[in-house]
């Protein structure tokens, strides 16, 4: 056995993507015990509190998505308890989190990310949809990305191609959240890049390209197998390669992250990356980009995961 | 800024797609796709949420502890026998005890023309394989359990919906669909149809209807599939006459355990025409070679010595208090615009949303609101279902039923909120499977 000692990974909570966090759970549960870890498996309900109280782990591993594992709610909770934890801070969790948000802060960094507005759904109701909807149209234009400001998993996230669509789009958008993300949509390769941080910096993993069946990379091209080509790393000239882990490990840094991270990106035909969002609770399912760009950079994702604990440790 | 890429492995990018054998899948197993509708359901399982949505019996209320002795009594006394293989039939013991559970229905029948199947699912897929080939029509009613539809499905059928109301199948419809394939060239397989408490609807046949629908099988040639997992859980009377009551030869007929004992023995039966049967059987050895003795033992065992009369008529009372909880919180609370049916036995309320509003696009709000239906995409094999969805009282207590029906009327007004806010319901939604998987409450 380690000698970590004793840790917890918090896995499945009442989010959207509970099934996926789930998976995510029991895939770094099942590397770190390959890795020597004493792993015990918890969901986040009434059980937790007492259950941490009662026999305290070294530190945690959060693989909840979606909702208080990516908004800082259960990590307050960790904080609460004295429990160290792998991960952002609630502070930069809450402002990754939120989608418009985290574009403005990198925006503030200089960063590229591609125009949008965030609106509520009472402004549509308040001050008429169909006004409001032709001046996203006039300012942006087509085609348009619509997604719910926060969440994962491309939960009521769609392509607006006319503007007769987007009506439909921005109800399917609201079935998922109060507050809708609609950005200029970017034709180009779509490319994640994770980033850790074991003590000595943040590093960004290789890039990882994703290339699904269907031109859509929606919640059933990400969880099911061979539905979706990936490539790590990405077939991206050197330069863009270059520009892409610039960018992740800049919004990383910019959004007071720590330990792990991963930016989802867009990159257009002259190679210009777009940052789109930042997920402070990356996926790691048999799926999931973060443990193909590990495996692309060499690294075992058992002795990454136990790396990350150990860090979260030492800081207790 | 400071930034490091680490390259790792220089070799040339290549593509993967996580699954070696992507392309090696038979074409049927293409729609087995990861369903967002389905990852919903997870969260549907934790207490916190009113689950409307599976269709879990309340197993809670058998005597567990009798049941217990009589599994350790079983072991203890018959074990070299229930522990062992037996026949591809299914326990003879068991098939008259069959026998006589169908007669409550009317069924005069022989234990010989019993085939018991791991739960009536089995027998759905032991008839499917025996009689379609790619291509071949099945017609069933709209909606229809999904269970049938996925297994229909599984075989490459072609799957035919043919209208209901609220007295169940309509004539009309059936010989209209009827006349209009054979017309068109098409081979009619089979009618499978749910007549009594039919799941997701919860309507019943009545029956002149059933005379009508089983003249018009037997004028056209098409052969009638019963499914009956809760004929015997009626709320009104005498249990209704089965279809297979009045046409030995024309019905193959699906029974079960599941509700009327519980789902973990998974013990379910089909009766079939000789000829049909002895297929069956075959079918059988081919697919598991035969069913748990164990199980069938237990549930031949639990028939002979224990009240089952008496322990229906207490899930009939439980339900039947469920039911009216639904029905009566579906009164106060439900907005204008929405309709349902009133079921007389059974698990099941169809719900009608009001235009416009679809049931899928409903879902994510509902489970954050803590409460989950089943979308009624799920139950029909050709798209339709969206302004509809199932809503289950078998499992929550009467409180948390109006407690779910309380929720679920906010989020339906808040989507037709939306509906007026944006003059449309949500986009059409992706693909995979819309129901969730049989161990949801």
């Amino acid at each position: 056995m380690s000698d970590l000692g004793h840790v917890l990974v918090l896995a499945g909570g009442l989010s959207y993507e509970r099934e996926v966090s789930i998976r995510s759970g029991r895939r770094v549960a099942d590397v770190l015990r390959s890795a020597g870890v004493d792993v015990e498996t918890r969901d986040t309900d009434a059980s937790l509190v007492p259950a941490v109280l009662a026999d305290p782990p070294n530190a945690a591993f959060v693989t909840l998505h979606g909702g208080a594992g990516e908004d800082g709610a259960i990590r307050t909770v960790l904080e609460l308890l004295g429990v160290p934890y792998v991960g952002a801070t609630p502070d930069a969790c809450r402002v990754a989190f939120d989608k418009p948000t985290a574009k403005a802060v990198v925006r503030s960094w200089g960063l590229n990310t591609p125009d949008s507005v965030s609106l509520p759904k009472e402004t549509f109701h308040d001050l008429g949809a169909t006004a409001v909807l032709a001046r996203i149209v006039d300012g942006l234009g087509l085609p348009l990305f619509v997604k719910p400001s926060r969440g994962g998993s491309a939960l009521g996230a769609s392509i607006v191609r006319t503007a007769d669509e987007l009506p439909a789009a921005m109800v399917g958008c609201f079935a998922y959240g109060d507050t809708a993300l609609i950005e200029k949509y970017i034709t180009g390769v779509e490319i994640a890049v994770s980033v850790v941080d074991l003590g000595e910096g943040p590093v960004a993993l290789p890039p990882v390209e994703i290339v699904p069946d269907g031109g859509v990379y929606d919640y059933a091209a990400r969880y099911t197998a061979g539905h979706t080509e990936f490539f790590a790393p990405a077939r991206l000239s050197e330069e863009a390669t270059q520009a892409c882990a610039a960018m992740a490990v800049a919004a990383h840094t910019a959004l007071g992250l720590r330990d792990v991270s991963r930016t989802d990106l867009i990159v257009d035909a002259s190679g210009r990356p777009y940052f789109l969002e930042v997920n402070v609770a990356p996926g790691m399912t048999e799926t999931s980009l973060l443990p193909m760009a590990a495996e692309a950079a060499g690294r075992d994702l058992g002795a990454l995961c136990k790396g990350l604990l150990e860090a979260a440790a030492r800081r207790g | 800024m400071t930034h490091e890429l680490d390259h790792g492995r220089t070799n040339a990018a290549q593509g993967s797609r996580i699954d070696a054998y992507i392309d090696r899948y038979a074409a049927r197993a293409a729609g087995m796709v990861a369903s967002e509708v389905r990852a919903l359901f997870a969260v549907a399982s934790r207490p916190e949420v009113v689950s409307l949505a599976g269709g879990m019996p309340y197993v809670t209320a058998l005597p567990l502890d009798v049941v217990g002795e009589l599994v350790a009594d079983l072991v203890a006394k018959r074990g070299p026998v229930a522990l062992q293989y037996g026949s591809g039939q299914g326990d003879p013991d068991l098939r008259e005890q069959i026998c006589e559970v169908m007669r409550m229905e009317g069924i005069e029948a022989g234990a010989d023309d019993v085939v018991v199947t791991v739960g009536s699912q089995q027998a759905l897929d032991l008839i499917t394989r025996i009689f379609i080939d790619p291509g071949d029509v099945v017609l069933a009613e709209g909606p229809s359990y999904v269970g049938a539809l996925g297994t229909f499905g599984a075989y490459q059928a072609k799957v035919v919906h043919v209208a209901m109301d609220d007295q169940g199948l309509i004539p009309e419809s059936l010989a209209q669909t009827i006349y209009a394939l054979q017309t068109a060239g098409n081979r009619i397989k089979f009618l499978y149809t749910i007549p009594t408490f039919q799941n997701p609807a919860g309507v019943t046949l009545n029956e002149v209807r059933r005379r009508q629908v089983l003249e018009i099988c037997q004028r056209a040639g098409v052969l009638v599939v019963e499914d009956n997992p809760y004929g015997l859980l009626g709320f009104d009377g005498e249990p209704l006459r089965a279809l297979r009551a009045d046409d030995p030869d024309g019905v193959v007929y699906l029974g079960s355990f599941s509700k009327t004992l519980a789902p973990g023995f998974r013990v379910g039966w089909a009766l079939a025409p000789h000829a049909v049967r002895d297929k069956l059987v075959l079918a059988m050895e081919s697919a598991v070679l035969s069913h748990s003795t164990f199980t069938q033992l237990a549930v031949g065992q639990y028939l002979a010595t224990q009240p089952w009369r008496e322990q229906i008529k207490t899930f009939r009372e439980l339900y039947r208090e469920r039911r009216d909880a639904l029905l009566n919180s579906l009164e106060v609370f439900m907005p204008a615009g929405c309709s349902w049916t009133r079921p007389s036995g059974g698990f099941f309320v169809w719900m009608t949303l009001p235009e416009g509003l679809d049931s899928k696009a409903l879902l994510p709000r509902a489970v954050a609101e803590r409460v989950a239906f089943v979308p009624g995409t799920g139950f029909y094999s050709d798209g339709g279902g969206a302004q509809h969805m199932r809503l289950s009282y078998c499992y929550p207590q009467p409180d948390r039923i109006r407690e779910g029906v309380r929720r679920l009327a906010g989020v339906i007004e808040q989507e037709l909120q939306l509906r007026d806010t944006f003059g449309t319901g949500a986009a059409r939604w992706h693909a995979g499977i819309d129901t969730p998987g049989p161990d949801l409450a």
